[in-house]
């Protein structure tokens, strides 16, 4: 290997780590809960790679078992990965420059690849695109290495699984806990919880996505002059 | 569904994936401010939409019937209480999940 990306490497690599455990735990319950739902590991490895956004793949499953709906599938996942859009806004000058590798560093960007290359301080004399390169490599490489080995066996848990699905729920949950320990202001917190329930109530568990979703920005649209104060 | 329906499915998630992480290097330049609308949506979205989500997980549950949703919210419970109390995403998740597998499997 290059001793430009070997450098590199060995710099990136001890910012993977904590990103290593929770990766493979995740991808392997994905992939798991995948299998128990009946897709064979094909499904959680082809996803895990080119889909690449953790949330997302655990709305697809729900969305697979579901009946067929590309449009929802599309508005989905544009609202729930809507975060991406301002993690490439802040990125835009960092990923300037990366030449041939740019195209997969923005394919990567999730959240944690992210939070490392946003944050991370690159030390002196280490190729700054290339340390880009490797986080990005190193964290999708868990990623689908996780979900792959779910997939794979899945099958073989030796206990009943019923009710592990129920780890979508639970992450989302930690993940609205998070948003809001960060937020001041838990209007918009609220907002999607109340409103979405009142378009459950209105549109039925099938239907309320869409609903849901236009409820939300219209809301937020409205209120922006008082949120924005804040 | 059909796997043609399967794979125009998890393409549409593709899309929609790419999308979102691609525009901004295509429609805006380093430098340039970003629009304030978009900027002001970037910092109150998120919220909403991760309680859109928990309620997307929550949306087959039966209030009215069999269990009357008190596995979900039982061990939603523990998830908010583990989740306060030692800050480990995992441990929060994982403690949750057999929390309610538990309880659908032994209880209920």
């Amino acid at each position: 290997m290059d001793k430009t990306y070997r450098k590199a490497l060995k710099a990136a690599f001890p910012h993977t780590l904590p990103i290593l455990t929770g990766f493979l735990f995740l991808g392997m319950t994905y992939g798991i809960y995948m299998r128990v739902s009946g897709f064979s590991f094909w499904y959680p490895l082809l996803m895990s790679l080119t889909i690449f956004a953790g949330s997302v793949e655990f709305v697809a499953v729900n969305l697979l078992l579901g009946s067929f709906n590309p449009l929802q599938a599309l508005a989905m996942t544009l609202m729930l990965n809507a975060r991406h859009l301002f993690y490439g806004i802040s990125l835009l000058d960092k990923y300037r420059g990366a030449g041939w590798k740019k195209p997969y560093l923005i394919f990567g960007l999730c959240d944690e690849t992210f939070s490392i290359n946003y944050t991370a301080v690159i030390p002196e004399g280490v190729d700054r695109s290339c340390f880009y390169f490797w986080v990005t490599l190193l964290d999708h490489s868990y990623w689908v290495l996780g979900a792959t080995l779910g997939g794979l066996f899945g099958a073989l848990l030796p206990f009943n699984t019923e009710g592990l699905d129920f780890v979508m729920t639970a992450m989302f949950a930690v993940i609205f806990l998070e948003q809001w320990q960060k937020d001041s202001d838990h209007t918009s917190a609220l907002l999607g919880v109340g409103l979405s329930l009142l378009c459950l109530f209105a549109f039925g568990a099938d239907h309320f996505i869409i609903p849901s979703m236009l409820a939300i920005l219209g809301a937020l649209t409205l209120l922006r002059p008082r949120l924005e104060r804040r | 569904m059909t796997l043609p329906q399967q794979i125009l499915t998890i393409a549409m998630v593709v899309l929609g994936t790419m999308l979102t992480r691609f525009l901004p290097f295509l429609i805006f330049s380093p430098g340039r401010s970003t629009p304030r609308y978009i900027r002001y949506l970037g910092k109150v979205l998120p919220a909403a939409v991760f309680g859109m989500l928990v309620l997307y997980c929550l949306r087959n549950v039966n209030l009215l019937g069999g269990s009357h949703g008190l596995p979900e919210f039982i061990s939603l419970a523990l998830v908010t209480g583990l989740h306060l109390w030692k800050h480990q995403m995992l441990l929060s998740i994982a403690g949750g999940t057999v929390c309610y597998m538990l309880l659908v499997q032994l209880v209920f």
